[in-house]
């Protein structure tokens, strides 16, 4: 077990240096800015002491490794600062709409992930035959459609033409949680279907690329049922890739969320983000791409850790 | 029961019988199980439901007519080694390639294709389609069709330059690394993993913020995002071809670097890194195409396809399907190029599905 | 197993399984091409038929067609299998399943890579038994046990605990033929069993495999491309050529008196040896491996103070089995791994250790000669360009100069130049490709050739053309060779000097014929006794002088 552990710590700590490295870069992408943050404010029309007032406030005097300091240590804590169009906390806009997203999100993975998972399964069984084909075209041109397309012609049909779920998903407190899934449903809806055709196009990879190994036709040639073959042989090693699917589509999920998000006016982490790169409201911009940046890597080192929690090579060391 | 129905029924049932006599297993599979789906949909849908499954059976047969003969065409017109390679091409690639021809004519010669200029304000806002204009007016009174003939030109071209200069950068940091080895190799990896861990269009977001929407900008900060991956893959291809004897005996003999790449290394991995130019040409244009629909992308009056879907999408609520066009049309020539580009990894499978 | 009355005529009755015109087809990727044209057998009880051939002779599927199974990508076309009459042909999936594991069983290859690595060796061997309900799973495992102590591995009991990534190649290709076992079968496949393993760790699996095979009276095809090899195992032996086949008699007529032009030149290939050279007198030697230690980053050592010397025009052979390194010792030489310590010099001078650092003349004296021809040359380059450009390279050639010196090397290695100046290595067989990589390294016009393992993917009459051909241009061009080999034939035909090699140390070296001739270094020993011969004696020989329990990793030194 030493061996397991090991190499978890050696990824986890992996993780925490990448996710350090991003802060940098996101803390002083900001600091390229021509002129300064107080410039951008204020524009091109400020007067000197407005400027000079706005820098003493901000306080973009200290040198910009103190402040990266004191940003991130904030940010360790869920401190983002105060946002510059407004002047609330960052993170007293971003916490509630980051769990609307984080809700949105995993209402479309519970839909997407069993059943991409199920029909990738069945479309490598069926490989090369004509619903092989079907399948390989329609999760292609899935793949190819914007979020918004999708989403509008979801709208269109669904909400416009059948009346069946509204067009904006719009949340209020006295909702019930049916009330909220009927709401959220088309948004949620958009993103099972470009997260299933990609979870499906790689879990067929996976099995199929697993169904080639010469351990799978000793099963065949030793009796074992078709059934068993994949039950007994093929599964126990394809948790590693399959697990890898599931949290590369589970990263590509917070990506799609933005434009999903300001498709249906949902209030979100996205439509924020959104709204803070227009303002150039650039605490909340760092505060966002911080939030998503930690979440992507989270789920890349969860796939990870699961890769060799489930390695028979690792659990079983010599 | 309409005529419509029953001449629907009667054909499927007809065809699927003679594909049955004639064993052509999967048209007969194919068939028969729409005629079951027919069934059923008559049963839930109506009329209305069967005539759109006749509709769109009526257009994936045009579609896959068009696709034939555009093969045949292209078998005509192209050398014979080129052209033994397309006749392999299935449907969907042909397709795929004319769609992409397509689009090329209308990008290239989009001034003397549209009736009308870009931003030419020819009546009022949202009117309807008719003689003049074929899709109708956008929200300022613009022709629909001119602005999403322009915007071939635009949307795809911009696409186009970023995963161009994506695609130089990352190639040749790719082929170094697996060149050179060493720490070089290691600093790359390391550093194309830690770019790849930001998502591409928060990062792409980040940098608009900061620096503003503008082309430049857009094709610097898609290039940034981008080239570590094109790096990943080159690196990869490149890795495999670098492990070959004939490369160490390239080395043992003294060949410098660029002879290395040049002849050693790039001709044995043209066709992967061809695939890989038009996966990430998807993935580039989709983004481009989500940040000008996010309003941070090519900015008005240009014409754009993402920001007309924008501009329009109110007419959507009154069940008009124009802001659907330029959506539709990136994803036309998204699933073009994947289809195509299916057909190339499948054909060299140098590379793993992804 | 050897002796002819074992397929006594009383037996011959009994036919196991038969095989009519069986012809099977490969998809190439637009078309099905025909593999096997059309081939008969017949097996009796107890009977173990050896399948030989040269790569592409369809040997592996004749073998899975046994089974009834076409692997992906073919298809029996026609032709009729006969299983103790079932005919496999036309019986559903269900009734050809029935069979396998049962009745007929299979052991592939490579071991490491058919054992499912999630699941521990026993529970893979009680899988068939528990499936047909011939055992309950305890049973089952104490009769695994038993068949691993039969089959002498190391700790019965306990190995088929352990999971497949924890026991080595030799055991585990054991582990698979008592899985084989398990339930008893009629008849098993053996598919080039040993091919991956090396020669010390081929024999306890060869005597381990007819152990069993003699006390269970099993019927066996065994397919391999090693003649010895199947002499010691086979009752019969049918030679086949590209899907067809070419003869079939009993083990001993067919070493004795095979028919076929075809067959005899199997047998005649290792003809061929050049007698050895002396050292020159008082002369500095060419390439002087001094005390050299060397170690991949971060590794432990592979080499461990490597010392020989290599004279003009003389061949050194370098012998030892996988890991042994020998191929190491080529990166030191050419300066593609620096040592750690020590140095190579090149007559009396040292080189620079990093080959980076070396002079183009420097580079120019050495060359190398590569295994897989497929690799070691560009195919996507012309050979005129592959030739060509260590002669533009190095002496600044252009034109028609250029052109007259490729001829000149297409003729040297007696390829018509005309007809390969302008084509690409894929589309030129494997021997052609060898002639192609050695006609680049004399391009250079070297002294020195490294050749590793320049025969082992030939096919041998092939691999003999290619020995000569080097003999006759290591006299016209006083060439030295370095060769590396693990095949001891080989060292017989071309070596002046040999260097034994184990664990990154020379173990010993001396010319050829005293390293033929008792007393040995024990390893070295062990090393020319593990090399098949093709008496079909020469195991059960072997055994009774060493010992049953003397063999392979237990006769480790």
């Amino acid at each position: 077990m030493g061996d397991i552990a090991s190499l978890i710590f050696k990824r986890l700590g992996y993780g925490l240096i990448t996710l350090l490295v991003i802060s940098i870069i996101i803390f002083f992408m900001v600091e390229l800015l021509p002129g300064d943050i107080a410039q951008a404010v204020l524009g091109q029309g400020a007067t000197e002491e407005n400027l000079a007032a706005l820098r003493e406030e901000m306080g973009l005097n200290k040198p910009a490794v103190v402040r990266y300091l004191e940003w991130l240590s904030g940010a360790v804590v869920g401190n983002f600062g105060e946002s510059i169009v407004t002047g609330e906390r960052v993170s007293s806009v971003i916490t509630e709409r980051f769990i609307n997203t984080l809700f949105l999100a995993a209402y479309a993975a519970v839909i997407a992930v069993p059943f991409a998972i199920t029909l990738g399964v069945i479309v490598a069984l069926l490989r090369n035959t004509v619903f092989d084909r079907v399948a390989n075209v329609l999760t292609l041109t899935s793949i190819s459609s914007p979020e918004f397309f999708l989403g509008y012609i979801l709208i269109l049909y669904l909400s416009v033409k059948a009346q069946m779920f509204p067009a904006i998903a719009s949340l209020s407190a006295d909702m019930t949680f049916l009330e909220l899934l009927h709401r959220t449903f088309l948004p949620a809806l958009t993103l099972v279907l470009v997260v299933t055709a990609h979870m499906m196009r790689m879990t067929r990879a996976a099995i199929i690329n697993l169904l080639a190994s010469p351990y799978i036709e000793m099963a065949r040639l030793k009796g074992t049922p078709p059934w068993k073959v994949i039950v007994k042989h093929a599964l126990p090693n394809a948790w590693a890739p399959i697990i890898n699917v599931v949290a590369l589509n589970l990263a590509y999920l917070i990506t799609g969320v933005v434009l999903v998000e300001v498709v249906f006016v949902y209030p979100g982490i996205g439509q924020s983000l959104v709204d803070a790169v227009s303002k150039r409201d650039f605490p909340v911009v760092q505060a966002c791409c911080l939030i998503f940046a930690a979440t992507f890597i989270l789920l890349n080192l969860a796939a990870d850790v699961g890769a060799i929690l489930t390695n028979p090579r690792l659990r079983h060391p010599k | 029961m309409s005529i419509f129905v029953i001449t629907y029924f009667g054909l499927l049932i007809g065809v699927s019988c003679l594909a049955a006599y004639y064993e052509k297993r999967s048209a007969f599979l194919m068939l028969f199980s729409l005629t079951l789906v027919s069934f059923v949909l008559g049963i839930v849908g109506g009329t209305g439901a069967l005539r759109s499954v006749a509709i769109g059976a009526g257009m994936l047969a045009f579609a896959a007519g068009v696709s034939f003969a555009f093969r045949e065409f292209l078998v005509a017109i192209t050398p014979p080694k080129l052209a033994k390679e397309i006749k392999t091409a299935p449907l969907t690639a042909s397709f795929g390639m004319f769609v992409i021809f397509t689009y090329a004519i209308a990008g290239i010669f989009a001034p003397w294709i549209a009736p009308y200029g870009e931003s030419e304000v020819i009546s009022s806002a949202f009117a309807p389609a008719d003689a003049n204009m074929l899709l109708g007016a956008d929200q300022l009174g613009r022709d629909m069709f001119s602005r999403i003939i322009y915007g071939a030109r635009n949307t795809v071209g911009l696409a186009l330059l970023a995963t161009m200069a994506a695609f130089f950068m990352g190639a040749t940091a790719g082929l170094l690394a697996a060149v050179k080895g060493g720490w070089f190799d290691q600093f790359m990896g390391r550093f194309a993993d830690v770019i790849m861990s930001i998502p591409s269009l928060i990062f792409a977001l980040l940098m608009l913020s900061i620096f503003g929407p503008d082309i430049t900008v857009i094709i610097i900060a898609v290039a940034i995002i981008y080239a570590p991956r094109v790096f990943r893959l080159t690196r990869a291809v490149a890795g495999n071809v670098v492990v070959m004897d004939y490369i160490e005996a390239a080395k043992l003999r003294g060949e410098k670097d660029g002879y290395l790449i040049r002849k050693e290394i790039l001709p044995n991995s043209t066709a992967p890194l061809v695939a890989e130019f038009g996966l990430e040409f998807c993935f580039v244009f989709l983004l481009v195409a989500g940040l000008s629909f996010l309003g941070l992308g090519i900015q008005p009056p240009t014409a754009d396809w993402g920001s007309m879907v924008r501009e329009n999408a109110t007419l959507i609520s009154f069940g008009e399907i124009t802001p659907l066009i330029p959506a539709a049309a990136i994803a036309l020539l998204t699933v073009a190029v994947n289809f195509v580009v299916d057909w190339m990894l499948f054909r060299s499978s140098g590379l793993k599905e992804q | 197993m050897t002796d002819t009355s074992a397929i006594a005529p009383g037996l011959k009755k009994d036919v196991l399984l038969k095989i009519r015109d069986l012809k099977i087809e490969g998809f190439t990727g637009e078309t099905w091409v025909p593999i096997i044209k059309g081939v008969d057998l017949t097996l009796h009880r107890g009977e173990v038929m050896g399948l030989i051939g040269e790569s592409g002779a369809g040997k592996s599927t004749i073998g899975a067609a046994a089974m009834g199974y076409a692997r992906d990508g073919t298809r029996i076309s026609d032709g009729s299998i006969e299983f103790d009459g079932i005919e496999l042909t036309t019986s559903t999936e269900g009734e050809k399943r029935a069979l396998r594991g049962a009745r007929i069983a299979y052991v592939a290859q490579s071991a490491a890579a058919s054992f499912n690595p999630s699941h521990k060796l026993i529970d893979q061997y009680t899988e068939a038994p528990l499936q047909y309900r011939i055992q309950k799973r305890l049973e089952a495992q104490e009769d695994a046990i038993e068949l691993y102590e039969r089959l002498r591995l190391p700790n019965p009991g306990e190995i088929g605990f352990r999971y497949p990534h924890q026991v080595s190649g030799g055991q585990l290709q054991r582990a698979m033929t008592a899985m084989a076992m398990s339930c008893r079968p009629d008849l098993i496949i053996f598919d080039e069993p040993t091919t991956a393993l090396d020669v010390t760790t081929q024999i306890e699996v060869l005597a381990a495999i007819r152990d069993i095979v003699d006390q269970f009276n099993t019927a066996a095809i065994y397919i391999t491309h090693d003649l010895a090899v199947v002499a010691q195992m086979a009752d019969t032996i049918k030679v086949l050529l590209k899907g067809e086949e070419v003869e079939e008699a009993s083990t001993e007529v067919m070493l004795k008196s095979p028919k076929e032009d075809y067959t005899k030149s199997l047998w005649a290939v290792r003809s061929f040896e050049r007698p050895q050279k002396p050292r020159p007198e008082n002369a500095t030697p060419l390439i002087s491996v001094q005390n050299v230690d060397a170690s991949y980053t971060g590794g432990d050592k592979v080499l461990d103070d490597v010392s020989f010397d290599i004279y003009e025009g003389m061949t050194v052979a370098v012998v030892g089995e996988s890991g042994s390194g020998k191929s190491t010792t080529a990166r030191c030489i050419t300066g593609l791994l620096p040592p750690s310590s020590g140095q190579i010099l090149f007559k009396g001078e040292p080189l620079p250790p990093k080959y980076t650092d070396r002079s183009k003349d420097q580079l120019r004296q050495s060359q190398m000669i590569y295994q897989m021809a497929d690799t070691a040359l560009n195919p996507k380059v012309r050979i005129s360009e592959i030739i060509g450009r260590p002669a533009q390279f190095y002496s600044g050639l252009k034109g028609t100069a250029l052109k007259s010196r490729v001829d000149e090397l297409l003729d040297l290695i007696e390829l018509e130049p005309s007809k390969y100046y302008d084509r690409f290595p894929p589309e030129l067989s494997g021997g052609q490709k060898q002639r192609i990589g050695i006609a680049r390294a004399l391009a250079a016009e070297p002294t020195f050739i490294i050749c590793d393992e320049v025969t082992s993917a030939l096919d041998q009459l092939v691999a003999e053309g290619i020995l000569r051909l080097l003999d006759r241009l290591q006299k016209e061009l006083n060439l030295a060779y370095m060769f590396i080999t693990h095949d001891l034939a080989t060292v017989r035909a071309i070596a002046d000097e040999v260097v034994v090699m184990q664990h990154g140390k020379v173990v010993e070296q001396g010319p050829k014929t005293e390293m033929f001739k008792p007393p040995h270094h024990p390893y070295t020993d062990l090393l020319l006794s593990s090399v098949p011969e093709m008496d079909p004696n020469w195991l059960t020989t072997l055994l009774e002088e060493r010992g049953v329990d003397n063999v392979g990793e237990a006769a480790d030194v």
